[in-house]
């Protein structure tokens, strides 16, 4: 399976965000997109997640299931973390694996993965701002999607935290997933290919 | 087919915990027929003639108070972004969403109907009469809403605009419903007005959850 795009261009609110962008990514490999505020990491994110139309240009998915769309075989972990306060852990947890289709690991698993058991009746209201994220990573867990966009993963975690979503992402790419993730910081991903955004782009 | 049971399940959920809205309809619902007396005067003849148009006012304007809520809040967290990107056809997700608005608010105000009839001096027939044409009717209400609430999703406070949007297209869904209501409590037997509604709701069924997913798909 294999992630490209070629000369996309995307339009913003009558602003053009970035042009004659160009990438691939194949299974078992990272793209981190970088750059300044406002360079379009989130934008492109939300483009390959079929959230913001594609201006012009190509973008598209080689060999996966020929039946789905390329956001259909992802996961989107943006700024917002799809959890509801009033229902707990583990009702948040399995309403997505429910509603997704699961596939993944149990939930009880994917909990203690990401640090979270013995929390699963709280309600998700009690959670801090690091548990919440963590939560929205067990859910990359619980459900399998072999495309994971990533924007700005390691907002509010811990150092923990960061090192264990790191363990995470290795393990997602040793099993022939694929990740593009917008950050600031670093990943703690060798082998990443890399996107800068807002500089002009070789192809 | 345990996807959308999921999401119906969890939505039902919602309304009824903390902050989820469900019994606020039903309880606005009383107050508009509590304070009809106060407005018009207590004369018995009055109150049962405008009954009917006063059950499905208080019913109309207690349905539109929940609907900002109905897609406001997955957007505002980010759900929605999942359940476009999901692998349930969106149509169906967003039918099913409005089924779970219906359920936890359109039909208490159809179960509370017959009692607040009797309080506007409607016998039991004629109050179960007008609960009834609420039956038929407010599915119709609560899919009109829903076309409402997707194109105002993305707007912050898009509560008022919503009002403003789905009121108007909710007039055909009024007429035939008072009309109706008036023909059942007059004694005749439901007859074309009731049909003419519950084709109005079925069109709605058909119309409204497409409707609302072209919506959504092109919301940015």
């Amino acid at each position: 399976m294999r992630l490209f795009a070629s000369d996309l261009t995307c339009v913003r609110g009558g602003r053009e965000v970035f042009a004659g962008l160009g990438f691939a990514v194949a299974q078992g490999e990272a793209l981190v997109v970088t750059g300044r505020n406002g360079a379009g990491k989130s934008s492109l994110l939300r483009m390959i997640a079929g959230h913001v139309r594609v201006a012009s240009g190509r973008l598209d998915i080689e060999g996966g299931d020929p039946d789905l769309t390329a956001a259909e075989q992802s996961h989107y972990l943006g700024h917002l973390d799809a959890l509801k306060p009033s229902l707990s852990v583990s009702e948040n947890l399995q309403f997505w694996v429910r509603y997704l289709g699961g596939g993944g690991i149990p939930q009880e698993t994917a909990l203690r993965v990401v640090g979270l058991d013995g929390l699963s009746d709280l309600p998700a209201a009690y959670l801090s701002a690091g548990q919440r994220r963590r939560l929205s990573l067990a859910r990359l867990l619980a459900v399998k999607r072999p495309i994971w966009l990533l924007d700005e993963p390691t907002s509010a975690l811990d150092a923990a935290g960061q090192a264990r979503l790191a363990e995470l992402m290795q393990g997602h790419l040793r099993t022939g997933g694929l990740i593009v993730a917008a950050t600031h910081g670093p990943l703690g991903l060798e082998a990443a290919k890399e996107l800068r955004l807002g500089e002009p782009n070789t192809q | 087919m345990s996807a959308l049971t999921a999401l119906l399940v969890r939505d039902m959920r919602l309304a009824v915990r903390v902050g989820g809205g469900a019994f606020m309809g039903v309880l606005f619902f009383l107050m508009v027929v509590v304070m009809v007396p106060f407005a018009v005067g207590p004369e018995p003849a009055l109150l049962q003639r405008i009954a009917p148009a006063i059950l499905w006012l208080g019913a109309l304007l207690a349905s539109l108070l929940t609907l900002d809520r109905l897609l406001v809040s997955d957007q505002e967290d980010g759900s929605l972004d999942l359940i476009v990107m999901g692998r349930v056809p969106l149509e169906l997700a967003v039918a099913v969403k409005a089924l779970a608005h219906w359920l936890t608010t359109g039909l208490p105000l159809v179960m509370a109907a017959p009692v607040l009839g009797m309080m506007l001096n409607l016998n039991l027939r004629a109050s179960i009469a007008v609960a009834l044409t609420l039956l038929a009717g407010t599915p119709a209400l609560t899919l009109i809403g829903l076309v409402g609430a997707a194109l105002s999703v993305t707007l912050r406070r898009g509560g008022l605009l919503l009002a403003v949007l789905v009121l108007p297209l909710t007039i055909p869904i009024l007429i035939f419903g008072v009309a109706a209501s008036n023909d059942a409590v007059s004694g005749a037997m439901f007859g074309t007005t009731f049909t003419i509604l519950c084709g109005l709701s079925l069109a709605n069924v058909v119309i409204g959850p497409a409707a609302a997913a072209l919506a959504l798909r092109h919301a940015e």
